[in-house]
């Protein structure tokens, strides 16, 4: 068969569709901007409910990479229609004419920066949840001396109509209680607090991580937003919160913050939206047939989405997707083209 | 504190500001409170910078202070705004400057509210011609007066006879910028360096050698609100907020504060001495408070100005330990003289907190 696919993003999804695309027969084309293969999860240290590593999903991925032609740091130019079939050029000077392309772009961290007072990239002490797993992967020592007081923001560019993104981040509540519990561990000692709208733990495991967390950790869950944040003379932290449960505001001294920083739509999406013609949502993200029914292809032939690309995901939903898309691409060049 | 980042939001947040030709409205309170700060204004932006800036003595208030308190209705309000820019169109003006930082919120609410909803402009057009025969233009420019001091900051610096430096440490003064409310909290995008650091103040302070000190209850209410304090019982809500502001600013010991609305320096300068009665504390060294200026005083002392000139002798808070940090010359004699140099009557003196 060897016929070539076009993958677009060399994250989990577009590294999962990858090989199963070279399972069923065909030669997939995987382009990643990056210097390398992973996407976000390259950043991650360990994964929700269970805290199994990171490196344990990925490394296996990034081993069985044979049969699949990828190119790193490899923009795509332009994605042009021939006849039945895409045309797409590539700035490593390649180019490829396929029948199909999927997109697996996933998304943006939201810049926390825009939420300006949480005061990220103005108090050295506010840091985002991709930094703090930064730090974990590390294994390094915190950069800062006497952190006895921690607070973890929720839905920070998330369910935010005034930062332009509405939707739900669906990862951020499990992974702020997951990374509250990994701080506890790291410093028994600590006082730390989750700031929350409302916590959606929809996943198997989930609930009972948030149960662990109060009962084994002693985290401290408040129901209310973050007002602003400012520093001391100190360098250490004033949160002004609300407390919506007990109906009273909150000053607390924290010693470090950290915002859990949301799912934004993927720059890079919208402009290969543009060049394939495909619909863009409201939301940025990018539009399937049908959310429910048809997930996995866009509005126009021989174009498909997997992954974030299409909106807040998690990763075993990712990869459901990426398996899923290889097959509707399989079945898809399998009908004949109409003459 | 990451002073890049800050640059950062700065940068996004610049807002157009035309170099000359504005109509000025004056704030209902401010020639009470800071009796020489337009008059300062004025002569700074005509005699010493050149500029064409024309007022009326036809203008009335915004009506801001009875809107906020709901002694009048929204219609109202618009449309004794709409008489504003009405006496701005007939004077051919097209750039508006405003002294009052509530005022300035209200005419970007009432702009803004023009714009969503076109049928209430209209309404409010109708009402003004049914009442005074006036028709208006929208100010193509809205300003606040303390954005066109930030435009010309370094013009001012440039002419400066002294600058916000320690004569005596040769270390640059530490200026808490308090800036109103509305000035852009309701509309980040109006004002210079948005809503939540704002530039406008701190970039006059950086232009005139001082440090700006970033403390924890920076961006709180000054004690006004309107309602804390117009409605008597709620007083002691206005001098708990500015104790509030107080109690944190204290450890970065300020050497002054600088403002840029009508309520905040008169709150912020006389609760200290209603704090040092109540609870016998006083923010500054030697029993003295912490002097609170308005900008306009600020850039007539970095100008050279008498301090009695600029009113000074009107602050509770004695100003005279940070003219001698300065090393401005002033005549203690001079401090209550009035206008024809006669001797007007002196104050009597607070118990608890020292003054000159």
């Amino acid at each position: 068969m060897n016929q070539n696919v076009v993958v677009i993003g060399g994250g989990p999804a577009g590294i999962e569709a990858s090989r199963k695309l070279r399972d069923l027969g065909y030669t997939p084309i995987l382009i990643e901007s990056q210097p390398a293969l992973g996407g976000k999860l390259t950043r991650w240290d360990r994964l929700f409910p269970d805290g199994v590593e990171a490196r344990a999903i990925l490394d296996p991925m990034l081993q069985d990479l044979d049969g699949i032609k990828y190119f790193t740091d490899t923009e795509v130019l332009s994605i042009n229609r021939l006849k039945d079939t895409w045309v797409v050029k590539l700035s490593n000077g390649l180019s490829a004419q396929v029948r199909a392309i999927l997109l697996t772009t996933g998304f943006d961290l939201f810049k926390a920066e825009k939420k300006e007072e949480y005061g990220y990239g103005i108090y050295e002490r506010v840091i985002t949840n991709a930094d703090l797993e930064d730090w974990y992967k590390s294994g390094a020592p915190l950069q800062f001396d006497n952190v006895h007081t921690i607070g973890f923001v929720h839905c920070v560019g998330s369910r935010d109509e005034k930062a332009g993104n509405r939707q739900c981040s669906k990862v951020c509540c499990v992974t702020a209680v997951k990374q509250a519990c990994e701080f506890k561990e790291k410093y028994p000692d600590a006082t730390v607090y989750c700031f929350y709208m409302d916590l959606r733990m929809f996943g198997r495991k989930f609930e009972d991580l948030y149960l662990k967390a109060q009962k084994d950790y002693g985290i401290r869950f408040v129901r209310g937003r973050v007002s602003e944040v400012s520093e001391d003379i100190d360098g250490h932290l004033f949160v002004k919160a609300e407390d919506t449960l007990f109906g009273k505001p909150l000053k607390i001294k924290m010693d470090l913050l950290v915002l859990m920083a949301g799912m934004a739509p993927a720059a890079s999406s919208a402009s290969l939206a543009r060049m394939a013609g495909i619909t863009t949502g409201e939301d940025g993200f990018l539009v399937p047939r049908s959310i429910v029914g048809d997930a996995c292809r866009a509005s126009r032939e021989g174009i498909f989405l997997a992954g974030a690309v299409t909106g807040p995901k998690t990763l075993p939903e990712t990869l459901g997707e990426a398996a899923s898309a290889a097959l509707a691409i399989d079945q898809f060049l399998k009908t004949p083209v109409k003459q | 504190m990451i002073y890049q980042g800050k640059q950062r939001i700065w940068s996004e947040y610049q807002k157009e500001i035309p170099t000359d030709h504005w109509f000025y409205v004056r704030s209902c309170i401010r020639q009470s409170f800071f009796p020489a700060s337009e008059k300062t204004f004025l002569e700074i932006l005509r005699d010493r910078l050149g500029k064409d800036i024309y007022e009326t003595p036809s203008h009335t208030t915004c009506g801001g202070i009875a809107y906020h308190s709901e002694a009048i209705p929204q219609e109202t309000m618009m449309t004794i705004i709409a008489r504003q820019f009405a006496l701005m169109t007939e004077a051919g003006y097209e750039n508006y400057v405003c002294s009052c930082i509530t005022s300035f919120g209200l005419y970007s609410e009432v702009i803004e509210d023009w714009r969503e909803f076109p049928e209430l402009e209209a309404k409010i057009r109708e009402n003004l011609w049914k009442a005074t025969k006036r028709e208006f233009k929208i100010p193509t420019y809205l300003a606040h007066a303390s954005d066109l001091v930030y435009k010309f900051r370094n013009e001012i610096a440039e002419q400066a006879k002294f600058r916000l430096v320690n004569q005596q440490t040769g270390k640059p003064l530490r200026v808490v910028e308090h800036i109103g409310c509305h000035y852009a909290k309701m509309f980040p995008s109006k004002g210079v360096g948005g809503a939540e650091y704002p530039y406008v103040l701190a970039g006059m302070v950086e232009s005139w050698g001082g440090e700006v000190i970033d403390y924890p209850e920076r961006r709180h209410c000054c004690g006004f609100g309107f309602r804390q304090y117009l409605v008597k019982a709620n007083r002691g809500y206005s001098v708990s907020n500015t104790h509030k502001k107080f109690e944190s600013m204290e450890p970065f010991e300020p050497d002054m504060i600088i403002t840029n609305c009508p309520g905040c320096p008169y709150f912020l300068d006389r609760w200290q001495y209603v704090i040092a009665e109540q609870t016998g504390k006083t923010y500054g060294k030697d029993g003295y408070g912490i002097p609170v200026f308005t900008y306009e005083e600020v850039a007539g002392l970095v100008l050279g100005y008498d301090p009695w000139d600029l009113g000074l002798q009107t602050h509770q808070v004695a100003v005279e330990p940070l003219l001698d940090k300065m090393g401005i010359p002033y005549n203690p004699e001079d401090k209550y003289k009035g206008v024809d140099g006669k001797q007007l009557q002196r104050p009597e003196f607070p118990m608890n907190i020292k003054c000159c």
